[in-house]
């Protein structure tokens, strides 16, 4: 077995002649085959009972497949599970997981490549249908695809546009430029309409928000092999120092860390008038919030930069191969155009096919609730989260750099000078 | 005996076979051999030292002060006033709260603008701080939290062990002509001691123990500020996928759980009346 699942992306023509092991239900050895699916909850609303509608649709329509999806807490939860489950010799056949997982995972030998287990050109074309910033972390060092993009999310900008009235600001207008944020926020702040300009939050996730500021400042914090980073570099240097100037020089943000848990209650509230948060949390806000709300791209220094982040969906190697190769089935499924439209509008998250856009029901939704097209735009200009080799170590010390910064204990150069060092240390035994 | 094979395979099964396995895992380095290379890891890893400060620091800050609280409410409801049961109830109730639920909570209690905390110091004409988001605060506000987690639960032992004095003691003592604090100070503080031993036990192993509300309110930031030991060990299992180096710190950790212990049991017997 496993044979025929080379670990080189270019597989042949010829393996089209093989036995058609996908879209043909029946066929083979006829027996039901048996898959688990583990997922986590990442966002509100009904996600449970989105994915078990999706599974039971997946399984009328391929009798020969059963899949247990299994619900498995966080994201953090849901890798630990996974992980024990194929250590101890029963991994899941797929599992949703963070797409920084990807080096861990690859390190760990516990994932399969996509491509061997495409066995149609179909199969084939559609590992090049999702948004090329998704497949930027899904595809490793040597170019095999390790997982798809399932529940992605990037970061955008929502502004309160009654505050920018209240201040004397243009209220369809929000900030384009670092300069921007930097007069309208004082604008905001001096009028007094709210005590802070703007918030971003850093209580966690902090390399994913270093990397808009880094990104938008025209400096990748990583390679593409995940195994050297440039956490130093002059850039990102003043990439960080700015964010935190935000507070300490033009007192326009919060002093010390924003904290996640509270901050869309934060912008609900009237505590700042721009917030830059995930597109998860888009139907949260715009449902709830009294006051006219704008979502826009984020604003740009050299140029424009966000980053992606969010959950993909990972085929684990050691599970047997017609539960792999049923796995494969699934996510293929999962991610048609229309389904990964009915996906987007239902649980908010980013449509990584852009052909999903261009079905009806998005176009609708689109058009009745314009900010959902926003992230799409920002996509063209995002980069993948921080992902490397022993990602855990490298994002902590990241964390932990850029919150030594926020936090007035240190200066930006030093924290990220040490930061690469602890990276460099960390990351040497894999090139 | 025989009827003692039940609990004691079960104790070996989940706490002492994992105990001995997490001793093998630290001090063996597949293909090389015993070692003790975690150990000197650990003494040179500047996170795990922050995670013991930090750690000692929360149970000297949340110990002493939830027990003397507990002892206090304990007292007061043990009086025969109206409402009593309903004061009790509302003591307890912190106790019976989901961590996670309360850990929630407070979370919004230590919102700087808008959160009640916030609104309080800044109407007492002190300045706002970013309670969770600042270095400085961040461990004394988790520590107030966990005393009033802890204390309402510490006072119902308190409670029983005040039902368990006979009242004629109570009763000499004041035909003694003793006063009530000179009463409390000769006869129920002394004879509450066990239960104040107990509760120290119980208190401090809780103060080693209790991180769950760390994964709501701060990830042990900021730069690790509020990292304790448990949550460091959850961090390097399951977050740096390092199991040895794991192992290794919890063998520490329970080696101080359980001197701590050890030291309470021998030190404070002897100065226990029993009758």
């Amino acid at each position: 077995m496993a044979t025929s699942s080379t670990d080189t992306p270019t597989s042949e023509p010829e393996s089209d002649d093989q036995e058609p092991t996908t879209t043909t239900p029946g066929e083979g050895s006829g027996e039901l085959v048996e898959i688990d699916l583990y997922y986590p909850i990442a966002v509100g609303g009904p996600l449970q009972e989105l994915i078990d509608g999706l599974v039971t649709d997946f399984e009328t329509e391929n009798p020969d497949i059963s899949v247990n999806a299994i619900y498995s807490g966080s994201y953090d939860e849901t890798m630990v599970r996974a992980q024990t489950a194929s250590r101890s010799g029963s991994p899941p056949a797929a599992a949703v997981l963070a797409s920084t997982e990807l080096y861990s995972l690859i390190h760990a030998d516990l994932i399969a490549p996509f491509d061997g287990l495409a066995t149609t050109d179909e199969d084939r074309d559609w590992l090049g249908s999702f948004v090329p910033a998704f497949m930027k972390n899904s595809v490793d060092g040597e170019g095999r695809t390790m997982s798809i993009p399932f529940q992605p999310s990037t970061t955008v900008q929502y502004w309160n546009k009654d505050l920018f009235a209240a201040a004397g600001l243009d209220p369809e207008t929000p900030p384009a430029t670092w300069d921007d944020i930097v007069t309208m926020g004082t604008q905001i702040v001096e009028s007094g309409v709210a005590p802070n300009g703007i918030k971003v939050p850093s209580s966690a996730f902090q390399y994913a928000l270093l990397q808009t500021f880094t990104t938008q400042n025209d400096v990748e914090l990583q390679n593409e092999s995940g195994d050297e980073t440039y956490f130093d570099d002059p850039r990102a240097i003043e990439a960080l120092e700015f964010w935190r100037g935000l507070a300490s020089e033009h007192g326009i943000a919060p002093d010390g860390l924003v904290e996640w848990g509270t901050l869309v209650e934060d912008f609900l509230q009237g505590e700042m008038a721009v917030l830059w948060t995930t597109t998860g949390q888009m139907r949260n806000i715009a449902d709830n919030a009294t006051f006219e709300l704008g979502v826009s791209v984020l604003p740009s220094n050299v140029h424009g930069g966000s980053a992606t982040g969010g959950g993909h969906i990972y085929i684990f190697k050691d599970a047997p191969t017609e539960e792999q190769q049923a796995a494969f089935r699934l996510v293929r499924w999962l991610t048609q155009p229309e389904r990964t439209a009915e996906w987007s509008i239902a649980t908010g998250y980013v449509a990584a096919v852009p052909e999903a856009y261009e079905t009806q029901a998005m176009q609708e939704y689109v058009s009745e609730f314009p900010p959902a097209g926003v992230a799409l735009e920002q996509l063209e200009t995002a980069v993948p989260p921080l992902t490397t080799y022993d990602w855990g170590r490298v994002s902590k010390a990241l964390n932990d750099a850029v919150s030594a910064v926020l936090t007035g204990q240190t200066s930006a150069e030093d924290a990220l000078t040490q930061a690469q060092a602890q990276a460099e240390a960390l990351l040497a035994p894999y090139r | 005996m025989f009827l003692l094979v039940p609990s004691l395979a079960i104790l070996v099964t989940f706490t002492h076979y994992p105990a001995l396995a997490a001793l093998w895992t630290s001090l063996v380095t597949p293909g090389v051999g015993v070692s003790i290379s975690q150990f000197e890891t650990m003494v040179n890893d500047p996170v795990f030292g922050q995670a013991l400060r930090n750690t000692a620091l929360f149970a000297l800050g949340t110990v002493p002060a939830s027990m003397a609280l507990a002892l206090v409410m304990a007292v007061w409801v043990n009086r025969k006033l109206r409402g009593r049961g309903f004061l009790r109830l509302a003591y307890f109730t912190p106790a019976i709260l989901p961590v996670v639920a309360t850990a929630s909570i407070w979370l919004f209690f230590f919102t700087p603008g808008y959160g009640p905390i916030s609104r309080l110091v800044t109407t007492l004409g002190f300045a706002d701080q970013n309670w969770l988001g600042d270095p400085s605060t961040v461990l004394p506000s988790l520590m107030v939290m966990n005393i009033w987690k802890e204390a309402g639960f510490l006072m119902i032992f308190y409670l029983a062990g005040l039902q368990s004095i006979p009242p004629e003691l109570d009763e000499a003592s004041g035909l003694e002509g003793g006063g009530s604090w000179y009463n409390f100070r000769r006869v129920t503080f002394p004879l509450l001691m066990p239960t104040t031993l107990f509760v120290s036990v119980i208190s401090v192993a809780a103060a080693l123990k209790s991180i769950d509300f760390l994964f709501i309110m701060t990830g042990g930031g900021p730069a690790n500020a509020s990292t304790l030991l448990l949550y460091y060990v959850y961090e390097v299992a399951f977050r740096y996928w390092d199991q040895p180096y794991a192992s290794a710190l919890t063998i520490v950790l329970i080696a101080i759980l359980l001197s701590l212990t050890f030291l309470q049991l021998k030190v404070v017997d002897r100065r226990i009346h029993y009758r």
